[in-house]
């Protein structure tokens, strides 16, 4: 009921390496832009000893894009990344993705790092770096390393980050050449999205050559959908190739799909299809 | 002549402040030496308090006492509407819980420390030992042999039962003989008000002059002093209750709550200011909730249509406790209104008040009329239905012919004036109803769900006659008084016992004054919220601000005029009686060049130089106020709606108000309490929803789960207007600040019925979320496959 946080330790990080060095010490979390942490410490759901602020680190405030890729640093903020030249044309379904997320305000605070390190099921860009076959690279004590999308995510606000690593960039191929959606049915208070769904598919003579698709919102951790992507892998992306790729997807998210008051676990099931079917339609430009 | 600036859509004068964050709210407000309070709250809906110690709680750093309900020596926390012939039970509402708790949220002890974080640190450290037991949310459910009971001496829970009848009788046979009767079970969810200022209070306590000084979010500071006084024990004109900005409140902060008691009690208890605001989880559990009705209503009808008699039976929650009003909500304020603008020969309504294990409920806007208007007008739409007659013709069939000075409706009020045909007219025409049904008809074959609703609506506000106010139970009067104070210089105050907080009165009420008396409007201050510096008065709620302050402003500002007469004819040398006015100049009849200036007028009658035999010096005047009767705004709404078939989701594509409220003295004003009251409504109708689980808990306990309404979850509203003064009102005006919310609920609930009726979907319970539709149309599907291969 508090809605004050208990009481913490606050250091401001200078540098990448200073801010690794705090974190190292203590029960420590990283504070980039706090629209997560801060209502859970706010709740005393999160009671942290110290906050390391990497707030000031601007050189993980980039968006580069050379050679094919494009590459955003972890603190780009979801309103920079949505008025980005370079991401509308290289990952599209991410910009349309961020410039969605809650509120004007929260999207010139939240930052793309801290929202994919927090892994909120509910969360936009979780489908988007999967779906895009994004790479997450990491830095700690022992020095960089970099993980595929499809291993960051590994459950309910869990990912593959330890504590004492920050995630400082985010690597996402050029999908300058492919049809890419981000559709979501965003909670009517919250709008976090009850169901997101992001598609990427490879169109070659009105054939689906390839597909990816990924869900968030509808299940405790973002997720592909293997099945849907092979019901439309091949597929003429036809209205009936789309509700059976539909129908795979409701099957394969089965009794993982999530209940709750707002989206009850059939509504929401059946509604991952319905909006399935939109992402698809809207990448294809119907 | 210039523009005349009553009617003038002037720019609110409040707003600037609002805009700039310069208002200064109770929790600006700092004063030396103070303690920040903190509630502890009851986790559990019902439960035995076994124990609390406090010890760890009082030696946390910074905290100075804390309190548990065996430390209060003060009076319980006051019910003021006391309903009679209703068997009403008032069990003590102590302001912290001593032995059991009622609903989450209860308070059971309070920490004082010397900042607000470590007085939540400490709260956490006390710990209280419960015994948990049934909680029971549902108020129907509360009264059924077996529900766990919240009072030894409240039998099944039950509060109250009150009666309104035209005859019992008569209403039974009515149903007996009539050709077509339509009944509905109808749930009129809880709501969370929501105000965008959170609860907050300070208080401060002169032990040499006696002196309490309480600064709190009220809507009534009057009626916080005059109850507050009561429950701690101290004199009222010890006792200054402060509530000059207050950041909304639709009805939440009428009451009086315990929170403000035990900061008031703290302060006087501990010799320094004591300062609480609530967080917006406290706001959500301790706040009062509006609505929570469950409803079996009937209506009887010929089958040419003619509507005869209307019934309801009513189980209303009220909550684990009674709230400072709650009991007059869902009778005196919901029963006597299920005429609404139909000439109905027999009305009923039984309305049961139930304790039930939650939030205490009260006045939210509309309170009781919303639900009244609701229940008719289904019954109505439900009957068109039944009798395959279009809604509007079934409605202008039905409807009171218009008057302008009184109609007896069955339920025993007497309306003002109406004119209900002209309302439905303006309103179908703007909407092009023909057309729209065109149109409806040309979607269905397209396999589109497009529907539209239209309510007919009249309301009782402006509350009230104190006579009515005696007879009903409500614990004082409803008269308003004011004073219009103009200073040498020819600069107005205007003190008054009402206390706006958003409505705008800062600004028509300056128009009333320089429409009455000629001062420019910027030349007039209208103060309130502060009793030190206002006269007596009921409060801000009930759309009375205006009907009632209003019209006690209105003939203190003829007062000053009739006296500014005087001494112009004194200083012209002339004749009262050949003394005219005209824009801010007195003049002798037939000579305006040779004029005093109601400036001139202000400065000689303060000076007092050269005043005729007799006259007070001075240019002041005060008016006691008690209206004759209530008003009765009315008006037509119609929503058009279209639902995604695949997702269940409900668009508003047009709503249309066409409303009355007599003349508009600021109609930009106007439009703005009509477009928050219908989003209001409409929240409620789509979105808005307090949702308790079995064990009692609020799901719904934060905006992350709430749904408020938003602007973009809306159309441009087409607003019209017609203007039917009030016959007993000095400026002819009614109130306006609830309507939207009473008409515009069943609206769009209707047009949504309307846009599944092809599926057969007669009823979705509300909010009408998109599972909720998608629910009723993938059942309504299912039906129709099983029909078909039967």
């Amino acid at each position: 009921m508090s809605m004050r946080p208990s009481s913490f330790q606050y250091e401001r990080a200078e540098s990448l390496q200073e801010a690794l060095q705090m974190l190292a010490s203590g029960d420590a979390k990283a504070l980039a832009g706090g629209h997560s942490l801060i209502p859970a410490m706010n709740l005393r759901l999160a009671q942290p000893q110290k906050l390391v602020d990497i707030g000031r680190l601007d050189e993980l405030r980039q968006i580069a894009a050379d050679g094919g890729s494009l590459r955003i640093g972890a603190l780009t903020t979801h309103a920079q990344i949505a008025a980005s030249a370079d991401v509308q044309e290289h990952c599209p379904a991410l910009a349309s993705a961020a410039s969605r997320i809650g509120d004007p305000q929260v999207r010139n605070w939240g930052t793309l790092g801290g929202n994919l390190a927090h892994a909120d099921p509910a969360s936009d860009p979780p489908a988007v770096v999967l779906a895009a076959g994004a790479t997450l690279h990491l830095m700690g004590p022992e020095g960089q390393r970099s993980v595929a999308a499809d291993d960051f995510f590994t459950g309910l606000f869990e990912t593959d980050l330890k504590a004492e690593e920050l995630l400082f960039a985010v690597e996402i191929p050029s999908l300058a050449d492919k049809a890419t959606s981000y559709v979501k049915l965003p909670h009517p208070a919250s709008r976090y999205a009850l169901v997101g769904i992001c598609v990427i598919l490879e169109v070659e003579d009105e054939e689906c050559a390839s597909a990816r698709v990924a869900v968030t919102g509808a299940v405790p951790s973002a997720t592909r959908s293997p099945a849907a992507e092979l019901a439309l892998a091949g597929s003429r992306l036809d209205e009936d190739s789309l509700s059976a790729a539909a129908q795979a997807l409701m099957d394969e998210l089965g009794d993982d799909v999530m209940d709750d008051l707002h989206a009850p676990r059939d509504y929401r099931r059946a509604m991952c299809g319905v909006y399935f079917k939109r992402a698809v339609r809207s990448a294809l430009g119907q | 002549m210039s523009t005349r600036i009553f009617g003038s859509g002037i720019k609110r004068r409040e707003d600037p402040r609002l805009i700039t964050g310069k208002a200064l709210y109770t929790d600006d407000m700092v004063l030396p030496r103070t303690l920040h309070m903190a509630v502890v709250r009851s986790p559990h809906a019902h439960a035995r308090i076994k124990s609390i110690d406090i010890r760890a709680a009082k030696d946390a750093p910074g905290v100075m006492a804390v309190f548990t309900g065996q430390d209060l020596d003060c009076e319980p926390v006051p019910c003021a509407w006391l309903v009679p012939d209703a068997d009403l039970k008032t069990p003590d509402h102590p302001a912290l819980a001593k032995k059991r708790v009622r609903y989450v949220g209860d308070g059971v002890a309070v920490v004082l420390a010397e900042s607000r974080y470590q007085a939540e640190d400490a709260a956490e450290l006390v710990e209280v030992e419960y015994k948990p037991l049934d909680a029971v949310v549902d108020p129907e459910k509360a009264t059924q042999e077996g529900a766990p009971r919240l009072y030894g001496g409240v039998p099944n829970n039950i509060a109250f039962r009150w009666v309104a009848s035209s005859g019992d009788e008569e209403v039974e046979k009515a149903f007996e003989e009539a050709d077509v009767v339509v009944s509905e079970r109808i749930v009129q969810q809880r709501l969370l008000p929501t105000a965008m200022e959170p609860r907050a209070a300070m208080a401060q306590y002169n032990d040499a002059s006696g002196e309490m000084t309480v600064w709190c979010t009220s809507q009534n500071p009057h009626i916080h002093r005059h109850a507050m006084g009561l429950v701690l024990g101290i004199p009222d004109n010890k006792l200054r209750v402060v509530a000059e900005e207050v950041g909304g409140g639709f009805g939440s902060k009428i009451p009086v709550y315990a929170d403000e008691i035990l900061v008031a009690w703290a302060a006087r208890k501990l010799g320094r200011p004591v300062k609480w605001t609530e967080t917006r989880s406290e706001n959500y559990q301790a706040t009062i909730h509006g609505r929570d009705h469950v409803e079996y209503v009937d209506l009887a009808a010929k089958k040419d249509g003619t509507m005869v008699a209307i019934r309801g039976k009513v189980y209303a929650a009220m909550g684990g406790y009674l709230s400072t009003a709650g009991p007059g909500v869902p009778t005196i304020l919901h029963g006597l209104m299920y005429c609404n603008v139909y000439r109905f020969e027999h009305a009923r309504c039984e309305s049961i008040g139930v304790f039930t294990t939650t939030t205490p409920t009260d006045a939210y806007r509309g309170a009781g009329r919303p639900e009244a208007i609701f229940l008719v007008e289904r019954l109505v739409d439900k009957l068109a239905a039944e009798l395959e007659m279009d809604p509007v013709e079934l409605r202008r069939k039905n409807l009171i012919p218009p008057f302008q000075d009184g109609y007896d409706v069955a339920t025993g009020l007497t309306y003002d004036s109406g004119n209900y045909q002209a309302v439905l007219d303006q309103a179908l025409e703007m909407a092009g109803y023909e057309d729209l049904r065109q149109e409806q008809e040309q979607a269905r074959q397209d396999g589109r769900l497009l529907g539209v609703g239209v309510t007919t609506y009249a309301e009782i506000c402006g509350l009230g006659p104190s006579q009515v106010a005696g007879a009903t139970g409500f614990q004082g009067g409803l008269w308003e008084s004011c004073i219009v104070r103009v200073s040498a210089t020819g600069k107005v105050q205007v003190m008054i016992g009402t206390n706006p907080h958003g409505q705008g009165e800062e600004t028509t009420f300056a128009q009333i004054v320089s429409d009455e008396l000629g001062f420019p409007v910027e030349d007039i201050e209208v103060v309130h919220g502060d009793t030190d510096q206002t006269p007596m008065g009921w409060g801000t709620y009930g759309s009375r601000t205006t009907p009632v302050s209003g019209a006690a402003l209105a003939l203190a500002a003829r007062k000053v005029k009739d006296k500014c007469k005087a001494l112009a004819a004194h200083l012209l040398e002339a004749a009262q009686e050949d003394i005219a006015y005209e824009d801010g100049k007195f003049f002798v009849k037939g000579s305006p060049e040779e004029h005093k200036t109601i400036q001139d007028l202000a400065l000689m009658a303060t000076v007092a130089w050269d005043l005729p035999e007799g006259m007070d010096p001075g240019l002041e005047a005060s008016q006691f106020y008690d209206p004759p009767n209530f008003v009765y705004p009315f008006g037509c709404h119609l929503a058009v709606v279209e639902v995604d078939r695949e997702t269940g989701h409900v668009e508003l594509k047009r709503y249309i108000a066409v409303d009355d409220c007599g003349p508009q003295i600021n109609p930009v004003i106007v439009a703005g309490q009509v477009h928050g009251g219908v989003v209001q409504g409409v929240g409620q109708t789509l979105y808005e929803g307090a949702a308790y689980d079995e064990q009692g808990q609020l799901i719904t306990g934060s905006m992350m789960d709430y749904t408020v309404p938003r602007a973009d979850m809306f159309p441009n509203f087409e607003l019209g207007h017609t203007e039917t003064p009030s016959p007993h009102h000095p400026l002819g005006v009614k109130g306006i600040g609830e309507t939207g919310t009473i008409a515009s609920t069943v609206t769009v609930y209707n047009a949504v019925i309307d846009a599944l009726r092809p599926l057969g979907v007669e009823q979705i319970e509300m909010p009408m979320t998109p599972p909720r539709v998608w629910k009723a149309i993938q059942e309504a599907k299912a039906n129709n496959v099983t029909r078909k291969q039967s």
